[in-house]
C-alpha cells in the first residue's frame, strides 16, 4: 500500500510556486535541522533509510500540513524517541526550556 | 502545504531545545551544528551541473563516457557522488532534437546536491512532485518552456540511491564561445529539465 509520500500522478495539488532568488534555507532553524540530521546519521544513531521511513510515515493529514523542514524534525524526534535516545515529554520544549 | 513556512518562531524553540537536549547527551559536539551547515552551504552549486555540461557540449569523447558511465566521467572534471551520507548512481541524460528530459523525485526530495546545490522549494513541493509525471508537457509550459508537439518528454524519478542530471542542446550561435562561456549559460532549472538550457 502507498504512503502520503507518494504523490506522483495523484490530481488536487495547486499549480507550482517558483520563488525567485530563494535561499538555501528560509529560517535558521531549518540549517539546524539539517545539520542535526546529518549529526545523528554519523554517530550511527539511526540511518538514512530508517530517517526517510520515518518522514514517509507520517500521519497522511500532518505529512500535508507540514513544510519540508518540519517534516524533517518530526522524523528526528520520532527515531530518538525510538532508539532510546529521549522520551517525548523530554524532547518538547517546556516553558523553561524555551525560555519563553 | 509543504513550502510554507509559518509557525516559525515556536519550531525554532522546539530545535533549539532539542539540539541542547543532544549535545547535553553527547550525541551532537559543540560547534558541529554549524561546522556541518557551512560544509553543506558549501558543498555544492549549479555552477557544478553547468561545468558537465559544458564539458559534454566541447567534448563528444567526454559526452559518451558521461551518458554511458556518469559516475566515472565527472571524476574528470574533479566532481564526485560520494561526497554524501552515501554514494549515489548518477544517471545523465541528454536532451535531442527529437527528446526533452526532466528529473523529479515524486516520493520526496531526491536530488544531486553535489551536482546543483541545495534544491528549491518547488522541487520538493507536492504540487511539483505529483503533477509532472502526469502532465510534463503542461508542467514545463508552466516554467515557460513549451516544446514541440513532435518532442517526446521523458520524466526521471529519482530515488534514494538514483540520482539524475540533465544536459541541455547546446544553444545555437554558440560556435566561438570558449567552455567557461558556455557554463556561464546552464541554469539549474536547465540541468533539472524544466527550463531549455
Amino acid at each position: 500500500m502507498s504512503r502520503i509520500n507518494d504523490v506522483g500522478g495523484m490530481v488536487g495539488f495547486p499549480a507550482i510556486a517558483e520563488e525567485p532568488d530563494e535561499p538555501a534555507f528560509h529560517a535558521d532553524w531549518e540549517a539546524h535541522v539539517l545539520a542535526l540530521n546529518a549529526a545523528l546519521i554519523r554517530r550511527g544513531v539511526y540511518n538514512l533509510d530508517e530517517f526517510r521511513d520515518a518522514i514517509e510515515r507520517m500521519e497522511p493529514a500532518a505529512y500535508l500540513a507540514s513544510s519540508y523542514y518540519e517534516k524533517w524534525f518530526t522524523a528526528i524526534t520520532t527515531l530518538l524517541v525510538e532508539k532510546g535516545v529521549a522520551t517525548p515529554e523530554e524532547l518538547a520544549a517546556t516553558g523553561d526550556a524555551a525560555g519563553a | 502545504m509543504s513550502g510554507d513556512h509559518h509557525g516559525s518562531s515556536a519550531i525554532s524553540e522546539r530545535v533549539r531545545h532539542v539540539e541542547a537536549l543532544l549535545e547535553a547527551r553527547g550525541l551532537v559536539d559543540e560547534g558541529e551544528i554549524d561546522r556541518r551547515i557551512d560544509e553543506f552551504l558549501a558543498g555544492g552549486s549549479p555552477a557544478n551541473g553547468a561545468r558537465i555540461t559544458a564539458r559534454a557540449w566541447v567534448d563528444p569523447g567526454f559526452r559518451d563516457r558521461l551518458l554511458a558511465d556518469a559516475n566515472a566521467a565527472i571524476r574528470e572534471v574533479g566532481l564526485s557522488m560520494a561526497g554524501g551520507l552515501q554514494e549515489q548512481r548518477l544517471k545523465v541524460v541528454a536532451n535531442t532534437e527529437d527528446e526533452h528530459n526532466v528529473v523529479v523525485c515524486t516520493l520526496c526530495s531526491c536530488y544531486p546536491i553535489a551536482l546543483l546545490g541545495p534544491s528549491p522549494a518547488w522541487y520538493k513541493s507536492e504540487a511539483y512532485r505529483s503533477r509532472v509525471v502526469r502532465d510534463p508537457r503542461g508542467v514545463l509550459e508552466e516554467f515557460g518552456l513549451e516544446l514541440p508537439a513532435a518532442t517526446r518528454i521523458s520524466v526521471w524519478d529519482a530515488s534514494a540511491e538514483s540520482r539524475y542530471l540533465v544536459v541541455s542542446r547546446r544553444p545555437e550561435g554558440t560556435d566561438g564561445m570558449s567552455e567557461e562561456e558556455l557554463a556561464g549559460l546552464v541554469t539549474r532549472k536547465g540541468l533539472i529539465g524544466t527550463a531549455a538550457v
